[in-house]
């Protein structure tokens, strides 16, 4: 009872609500597959949800918590999705077990990400705002142009690369891994709905507790007033560079996880309109808040899905529906209704106000 | 000569795309937002001049002339329902609300026009040979060129010279110090919005003109590269615009001729990474000094 207590303490309560709306939307999920009341369609979206709200967290991290506006979360998101491609052919020939290369897979694709997130947070974290946003767009369509010019081959004697052109010549028993603009092919899958679940629960626990660390007090202050930061001895720059490797390592499970669902996938897959979809979750879910992240992913993947029935009209009307909220949620006057109704409310529950 | 050759067509490019980043640079400089819809406008003026030539039948500058008419309305129309209800808001929310205009946009075209390519048709064929047949530019690279080179000038005396452009300078400046001497800020938006639309509907025309193919994504592509122009140059600087547009068209010009034309997008984002990290406010930006 006092643990069940602590959890709902005023600091723990948002991360609580949290882990609780996950594990919910999983069992619900899980009883539905049992009983057969989801359709196929949305069984093959699971994977690709959990992926894309694991990418879109450490954007969260990133834009909500460090504030710095990132355009290029789907580049580190292809890093590990081609990085776990390699791993997990090489790891196939070894005889590795398909939970065994999985989880090797979104490390390897996690640590590969954050190490490229790492190189490229020392320049771009020398700018400023939107300066900073172009520059990881810019770095988003560079790693997109790279890897759409990539050609990875696997034969006994070991991998083999070639850039720009194919001039890759393999033994016999070899096969192409990744063909340029045709992207990763023959991929043998391996990610499923619990391991996205379970990734899911490793990425809130790892923002929550960077959140609310000492390190995560720091990015916060940083964001608020770089200067006021800086003469309290906070070191800015190291803050940042923590923030943005961080949602880069996430973007590079979450790009693992998702690449090791399809038996191919191109590049262009990651492209900046993935980026910028990125960007839509975390802002629609509201800044800094992990739970609204969450559920808008779920709910921005599956929309275009549900509105099939409209057929052609689908992505018009998920375009339409997209300025609404945005415009309904800035409302000024919907919003200071929607504060007086809040103060009202709590103040019914708590002790009368002192007036 | 063959590097001549490859420098005229570059600039050609690059007047296009000098066309494109003024109109982002002019709205970020008075509306501090990052007008994501842009490219589409440039895709629906694009179809515009396209059904005015081959449905209507009319000549080549007067369908020009309809897809200003029509790009300005529209997107003096989406200022006026998408963005004016957000001006007090943050400045992600109303980058949101682009993405979402620009799919609608997007989807739309596709829904009214179809998803095929469209084959614009020619316009002025031909070009000036040089150093006896050596060197030929085509009459289209000279227009886009030379028009480029107006809308500059006349962009720049309507800036400097006119009581609007002071109106608009003042704006860019101190929106708040502006409302007291009197300007309407609200009209001043919608005219800058009104001025971007309408060069993105003259780059339409000369970008099919070049490249003559007409789709629903049409302006996606050429948008992010005139945006990456307009920083290239420093966003909100007219001059720096036009300078960014025209060196990033030589460069990725460049790029296709002698290094790959695979890499060319890696080459000019790179490039831009490098300008940005030796001028962080661009080529010709303001430097904004911090305060505490």
């Amino acid at each position: 009872m006092k643990f069940i207590k602590a959890l709902w303490n005023p600091k723990l309560r948002s991360r609580t609500i949290s882990y609780l709306v996950v594990v919910a939307a999983y069992i619900l999920l899980q009883a539905m597959m049992a009983t057969g009341n989801l359709s196929r369609l949305f069984t093959s979206l699971l994977v690709p949800v959990t992926a894309y709200t694991v990418a879109a967290i450490g954007l969260n991290l990133n834009v909500g918590i460090s504030g710095e506006l990132n355009l290029g979360q789907a580049g580190f998101m292809s890093i590990g999705a081609f990085t776990a491609v390699v791993v997990s052919a090489l790891l196939e020939g070894a005889g590795v077990g398909a939970l065994l290369r999985l989880v090797i897979c979104i490390a390897a694709g996690a640590l590969m990400a954050a190490v490229m997130g790492w190189l490229i947070s020392i320049p771009v974290l020398k700018l400023r705002g939107d300066y900073l946003a172009i520059v990881t767009l810019a770095f988003g369509q560079i790693i997109m142009s790279l890897l759409n010019n990539v050609y990875v081959g696997l034969d006994p004697k070991g991998l083999h690369f070639a850039f720009v052109t194919n001039t890759i010549q393999m033994e016999p028993g070899g096969k192409l891994l990744i063909s340029g603009p045709m992207g990763a092919t023959g991929v043998s899958t391996a990610s499923t709905f619990t391991a996205g679940f379970l990734l899911i629960l490793i990425a809130l626990a790892v923002v929550y507790n960077l959140m609310y660390s000492r390190n995560g007090r720091a990015i916060m202050a940083s964001r608020d007033n770089r200067i006021a930061a800086e003469s309290v001895g906070i070191k800015v720059s190291q803050a940042k560079t923590l923030a943005f490797v961080t949602a880069s390592c996430l973007a590079g499970a979450a790009g693992a996880l998702y690449a090791l669902n399809y038996s191919s996938f191109a590049a262009t897959k990651f492209d900046f309109n993935n980026s910028i979809l990125l960007l839509v979750y975390v802002v629609l879910g509201g800044l800094g808040n992990m739970t609204g992240t969450v559920i808008a992913t779920a709910l921005l993947v599956v929309l275009p899905e549900m509105l099939r029935f409209l057929q052609n009209y689908r992505m018009l009307i998920y375009a339409i529906v997209l300025i609404v909220i945005m415009l309904v949620s800035n409302n000024e006057y919907l919003r200071l209704k929607m504060q007086q109704l809040k103060t009202k409310l709590t103040r019914k529950k708590g002790a009368p106000a002192n007036e | 000569m063959a590097f001549l050759s490859y420098l005229i067509s570059g600039l050609g490019l690059g007047s296009v795309y000098a066309i494109i980043a003024l109109g982002y640079s002019m709205v970020y400089g008075i509306a501090k937002m990052l007008n994501f819809a842009h490219g589409d406008v440039i895709m629906v003026g694009a179809y515009v001049s396209f059904f005015a030539m081959t449905l209507a039948g009319l000549p080549f500058v007067v369908s020009a002339l309809a897809a200003v008419v029509i790009c300005t309305m529209l997107g003096m129309t989406i200022e006026r329902l998408a963005y004016k209800p957000l001006r007090q808001a943050s400045s992600l929310a109303v980058l949101i609300t682009a993405i979402g205009v620009s799919y609608f946009l997007q989807n739309a075209a596709q829904l009214l026009w179809g998803s095929d390519t469209k084959i614009y048709p020619t316009i002025l064929a031909g070009a000036v040979s040089l150093f006896g047949g050596q060197l030929s530019i085509s009459y289209l690279t000279i227009v886009t060129i030379l028009t480029c080179i107006l809308i500059m000038v006349v962009l720049i005396l309507f800036i400097n010279k006119t009581k609007t452009g002071k109106a608009m300078r003042a704006c860019s400046e101190d929106k708040g110090a502006a409302t007291l001497m009197g300007i309407n800020v609200n009209q001043i938006i919608s005219i800058t919005f009104a001025i971007g639309s309408g060069l993105a509907a003259i780059a339409a025309v000369l970008l099919c003109a070049t490249y003559p193919s007409v789709y629903p994504t049409l302006g996606s592509m050429p948008g992010i590269r005139a945006f990456t122009a307009a920083v290239f140059g420093g966003i909100g600087s007219i001059p720096g615009a036009f300078l960014g547009g025209l060196l990033l068209g030589v460069i990725e010009t460049m790029a296709k001729a002698y290094i790959s034309t695979q890499l060319s997008d890696a080459i000019v984002f790179a490039v831009l990474i490098v300008v940005l990290l030796i001028k962080p406010t661009g080529l010709l930006g303001r430097k904004i000094s911090e305060k505490v």
